[in-house]
């Protein structure tokens, strides 16, 4: 199949030292939906913003449905839509009028612009609220009309930099359903996102960026099978108490224990044996956990192994604030 | 590769074929479809057009009542002298609005879309200096029936009076480019208002708008009789309440044209650039 985009190799640098894209690689089937995870400051935004032209990289090259992101700049936005992290509509505009105003920037006739805002503003959920100033919108109607004004000249590949961030459950499994509706027609979607349930859910493969630089890629599947078979999550009363057992359980098997405060994580592809014997190891000891559950791992858990930290810290949640 | 994967169901609505147009009337109608935006914008909220009036109107009644009879006026009454350098005082700070404007697109996010669209990249900045053109039109007009009110009148003839219109507008519109790169320099939009009056204040209070160029110290006098807002404040009033208009208005092109000249194209290499 061919590659609806195709990162090779990019660099951008801010200032002297913030080398926000370090040597990024990697190819976007056509009709496929890429999830790019990572924390914040990992390069996901500076990547999507260097493949819809809107900044130009320092080094390497990269082509989006056939057309290289610096040479035919112009080719490029005519084959994208983006949908942004803050939703880039004008406030003072109507819904039905932010919809014209980019099928006319899109260079469509005056009448197709007001047909297509019309019939995305019915498809939208957002026909009652097509003659009110967006900025009366609530978040998740803002978003929807980001979205379909990502949509209005029906571009074959659409980004969509973390689309859910700061949605309420419903209005997170709307943009997740559309996502699935457009890919049915053939749509090729980048989706960055730092909810590993929505790559999870929606990607079909994942790369996983880090300091500007791709740290794991493959499938979900493949991601979470590089971490072995099953988890063993212990709870104890107090974080000491958890941080003795992880010295108990160090080294004793190839994967090593990850302690988060009064959690730790093993994992036991050895089975039933190996649980049997990390619990022996605590109660010589006289510790005895207070939770206990097996369970399949998760992205977070690939996340936390690859990078040393789960991808929504404390820190991040003040930025989204 | 086949990349125009046409999607055939009806999930979004049917496609539509772009205009075919040359690209300098593709980028034309870039500019009117963002200057319609930015006119809406003022429309909805008049609040901000009444209170850009606010000022100015401020200032004809201090210079007028409080400050105008300490001044004297040779040749003339001091709200004529005054009100050419209002006008011209007027549109200048209203160019403003246009750094403010940009760095408000700039930090929601709507220069990103734009910029991620295949419009032309001059039609942000001619968008946004164009319909601040057009609410000068607005704020000129009010203006001119304040000062009527306190006692200004045209002196020339209403042919006249219209030359002085278009030329303050062209000056303005100029400036407007100028700001423009404050506006996408700026951290935000309250720092791009505090960014342009370092540059507006000297330029408008060192300079004939208000008092004659002879009554300030000799080393200031090359400066405010020659720099451009004396020079456009000059034949404005020339063209207004008589005297030699040649002498100033061709100067006053000269300026009005060169500014375009130089930052018309340092505004758009800024859009181009600003990340």
């Amino acid at each position: 199949m061919a590659l609806a985009i195709e990162a090779d190799g990019l660099v951008k640098t801010f200032g002297t030292d913030v080398r926000a894209l370090d040597g990024v690689s990697f190819g976007v089937e056509e009709g496929t939906v890429l999830g790019l995870l990572g924390p914040n400051g990992a390069g996901k935004t500076t990547g999507v913003r260097v493949l819809t032209t809107t900044l130009v990289p320092d080094g390497g090259r990269a082509t989006v449905n056939g057309h290289d992101v610096v040479a035919e700049a112009d080719r490029v936005r005519e084959s994208i839509g983006l949908a942004g992290q803050y939703a880039a509509v004008d406030e003072n505009l109507t819904g039905r009028e932010n919809l014209r105003m980019i099928g006319q920037l899109m260079h469509l006739s005056r009448r197709d612009s007001s047909r297509i805002a019309d019939e995305l503003l019915e498809r939208f959920g957002l026909s009652e609220a097509a003659g009110r100033p967006s900025k009366t919108y609530s978040g998740g109607m803002r978003r929807r009309l980001d979205i379909a004004a990502a949509l209005v000249h029906r571009p074959p590949v659409l980004f969509l930099d973390e689309p859910t961030t700061g949605l309420d459950p419903n209005s997170r499994n709307a943009v997740w359903a559309l996502v699935e509706e457009l890919v049915g027609i053939g749509t090729t979607v980048l989706l960055t996102t730092q909810y590993l349930e929505e790559a999870d859910r929606l990607a079909d493969r994942i790369v996983v960026v880090d300091r500007g630089t791709v740290i794991a890629e493959g499938t979900a599947a493949e991601l979470k099978s590089s971490l072995g078979e099953t988890v063993l999550d212990l709870g104890f009363a107090d974080p000491e108490v958890a941080a003795r057992a992880e010295g108990l359980f160090r080294g004793v098997w190839r994967s090593a224990p990850v302690r988060e405060g009064t959690m730790v994580e093993l994992n036991v592809d050895g089975g039933p044996s190996q649980v049997m014997q990390a619990l022996r190891l605590i109660d010589d000891e006289g510790i005895a956990p207070t939770t206990m559950t097996l369970r399949e791992p998760s992205l977070d858990d690939v996340f936390l192994s690859l990078t040393g930290h789960r991808t929504t810290t404390e820190d991040d949640l003040e930025e989204v604030r | 590769m086949t990349a125009t994967a046409t999607p055939t169901t009806d999930v979004l609505p049917a496609p539509a074929t772009p205009l075919k147009r040359s690209k300098l009337m593709a980028a034309i109608g870039d500019a009117k479809v963002v200057t319609e935006r930015n006119l809406i914008a003022y429309v909805r909220i008049p609040e901000a057009l009444f209170f850009s009036t606010v000022q100015p109107v401020m200032f004809v009644l201090l210079f007028t009542y409080v400050f105008g009879g300490a001044i004297a006026t040779p040749g003339m009454a001091y709200v004529d002298y005054l009100m050419p350098g209002i006008f011209v005082q007027t549109v200048m700070f209203g160019a403003v609005s246009t750094s403010i404007g940009l760095a408000e697109d700039l930090h929601k996010g709507l220069i990103e879309r734009f910029r991620s669209l295949p419009m032309a990249r001059s039609a942000v900045l001619a968008g946004r200096t164009s319909a601040d053109t057009v609410r000068n039109v607005f704020v000129v007009i009010i203006i001119t029936i304040v000062g009527y009110l306190v006692g200004f009148r045209v002196h020339t003839n209403f042919v006249a009076y219209l030359a002085a219109f278009g030329l303050l507008l062209l000056f303005a519109y100029a400036l407007s480019w100028g700001f423009s790169i404050i506006g996408l320099s700026a951290p935000n939009s309250e720092t791009a208002q505090l960014m342009s009056f370092p540059i507006l204040f000297p330029l408008v209070f060192a300079s004939t708008a208000f008092v004659p160029a002879a009554t300030m110290p000799s080393w200031l006098q090359p400066f405010a009789e020659h720099q451009p807002v004396s020079v456009v404040v000059n034949a404005t009033r020339a063209l207004m309440e008589g005297g030699p208009t040649a002498r100033w208005v061709i100067p006053a092109l000269l300026w009005c044209a060169g500014l375009l000249v130089v930052l018309v194209p340092l505004a758009v290499r800024k859009y181009r650039h600003t990340t």
